[in-house]
């Protein structure tokens, strides 16, 4: 789909974000601008203290930004009274890592939570309740307590919740990192079938890229309280620009520093060659070995794509041969330094 | 020794002490559950962050629980016969143990607002819940095991506290145990008066955890 042509649902523009004042003062969130789309999926991904989870709040005003405007929907938050702002927020739902459900409360009662406190009647929101517990696939828990649910249970259960006002946007803050492998692929599955079926704009806040490639459309990577890059998962995958981006890369692959070697070259597959032995006719061809580092392919947007990270040898002219050779193979590859 | 007479006695002085108790215990928590709730809300880290006004509260709390119980009791003698007409009897003895006892109520209802994790009240906020709500909705009912833990020991804490009152003119068990064991030595009524007290204590303790189980969801 065409971005441009989409309706923006949140913008930000030249947010700030400092916590405390004077000499004590910490900058969590610095010149945001960032701007998501209808119906889109969209990553935020970050080291632990980037800001991110600040920079979700800010999105429902949990956080009040210290500068610069967020508008949801059309609205600008800023410019909302206390009680507009509460009303506002239900234009929001959220869910988090601890999942954060009432634990005196049963899985029911939890859904029919936000509705209860938008003064809807109990018999509509107990209809609503249930229609959700079938979304979510937990219909036979109803009458559980938290206490009685596992991990991945609790989250269905706090994503029902999150859509029981009828939400235009589901924030996700860190939703799978308390989540084993398994019951991830199924949340972020339940996340990806909420987007296509009910059209709710999915923001997705984590440490992980492999959250990000399963689900997102589009990222931006936060690095010390900036966006360090922005764009789509695709691009962000084949042609990191930023150390922070490359960083975050490995981390998924679990690609360690003492891996990283002079003279790398990163040769990218992106789908639309044949399955030609690439590496291996080069090799054959300049008659030297490489040492390959370190290898990925992934699946986005249903398209594969890779790369591998290879050590070229330490004759110049060895080198040259094999850049030439994949130039002429129209295979792209991009240098890399030795801190990768 | 136990004739019918002295079996009447200690029946009534039963009966005096739970009144002055289950009152007491009543009065004290109409007043200390919105003192534990503005000391919880106002806080520093609480959902109306008001530090002036919780480090006065907090201070009020700490001197009126540093007074100890008897000197509390003759310090508003005043009040006491303002309110009830009279200082002796088991009704005086009520003033001064709500005076006691609600602010260590309130400190009571306190810690246990506070067990509830900041997460869930982010979530309820993120819902657009009102601070009321936030207090009515989701700080009450989810801490209500830990409300009625507490509310066992503030009552057997009561107990304890009226009994003492006896020396000073109050009625019920401890007014019977100083007055029979301490001034007439008849000890036997005294260890009556005394075994009765821990009877009631048990009663309270063991019915108060029952209801703290069975209202707790966490474990089930």
């Amino acid at each position: 789909m065409n971005a441009a042509r989409r309706n923006e649902i949140i913008t930000i523009r030249g947010l700030n974000k400092t916590f405390g004042s004077g000499d004590t003062a910490v900058t969590a969130l610095s010149g945001i601008d960032l701007t998501i789309y209808e119906g889109e999926i969209f990553g935020i991904i970050g080291l632990s203290g980037a800001g991110k989870s600040t920079l979700v709040r800010c999105m429902n005003y949990l956080e009040k930004p210290t500068e610069g405007s967020v508008v949801i929907a059309g609205q600008p938050l800023e410019s909302l009274a206390e009680g507009e702002l509460l009303t506002a927020r239900r234009n929001m739902g959220m869910i988090f890592q601890q999942f954060n459900l009432l634990m005196q409360k049963t899985a029911l009662q939890n859904i029919c939570f936000p509705l209860e406190i938008a003064g809807v009647s109990k018999a509509y929101a107990m209809e609503r309740a249930r229609e959700l517990l079938s979304i979510v696939e937990l219909t036979d828990k109803e009458k559980a307590y938290p206490a009685q649910l596992s991990g991945g249970q609790k989250q269905r259960v706090a994503i029902a919740r999150a859509l029981a006002a009828n939400p235009k946007v589901l924030l996700c803050d860190e939703a799978t990192s308390a989540l084993d492998p398994t019951t991830t692929r199924s949340i972020l599955d339940l996340l990806r079938e909420i987007n296509q079926k009910l059209g709710i704009t999915i923001v997705v806040i984590t440490h992980e890229m492999s959250v990000i490639e399963e689900i997102c459309s589009r990222v931006a990577i936060i690095d010390n309280s900036r966006i360090a890059e922005i764009g789509s998962v695709e691009d962000i995958f084949m042609r990191p620009k930023t150390e922070i981006a490359k960083r975050l890369l490995y981390a998924s692959g679990r690609l360690g520093e003492e891996m990283m070697g002079e003279r790398c070259l990163r040769i990218i597959f992106d789908g639309t060659k044949t399955s030609s032995p690439v590496i291996s006719n080069m090799v054959l061809e300049c008659g030297a070995p490489v040492n390959i580092l370190f290898a990925d392919t992934k699946t986005i947007d249903g398209k594969m794509v890779g790369y591998t990270l290879v050590q070229l040898p330490e004759n110049d002219t060895v080198v040259e041969k094999m850049k030439h050779y994949l130039d002429l193979h129209s295979v792209h590859y991009q240098e890399e330094a030795y801190h990768v | 020794m136990f004739n019918q007479q002295m079996l009447e006695l200690l029946g009534n002085e039963t009966l005096a002490s739970l009144y002055m108790t289950l009152v007491s215990t009543v009065i004290a928590y109409i007043l200390g559950v919105p003192i534990g709730i503005l000391l919880v809300v106002t806080a520093e880290d609480g959902i109306k962050p008001r530090p002036a006004f919780n480090q006065t509260l907090g201070a009020v709390v700490n001197v009126l629980r540093s007074v100890p119980f008897l000197i509390l009791v003759v310090c508003v003698l005043g009040l006491t016969r303002f309110l009830v007409g009279t200082t002796i009897g088991s009704t005086a003895v009520i003033p001064p143990l709500v005076i006691a006892a609600a602010p260590f109520v309130g400190r009571l209802v306190e810690g246990s607002l506070k067990e509830i994790d900041h997460g869930v009240i982010e979530a309820a906020q993120s819902m657009g819940a009102t601070n009321w709500q936030i207090i009515t909705r989701v700080l009450l009912p989810e801490s209500l095991p830990s409300l009625i833990n507490g509310a066992t020991i503030a009552t057997t804490t009561i107990l304890s506290y009226s009994a003492m009152a006896g020396a000073l003119g109050g009625g019920g068990l401890g007014a019977v145990a100083i007055n029979y064991g301490y001034y007439r030595y008849q000890v036997d009524v005294m260890w009556m008066a005394v075994v009765i007290l821990v009877l009631i204590v048990q009663l309270f303790q063991v019915a108060g955890n029952k209801l703290t189980i069975a209202s707790d969801k966490r474990r089930r």
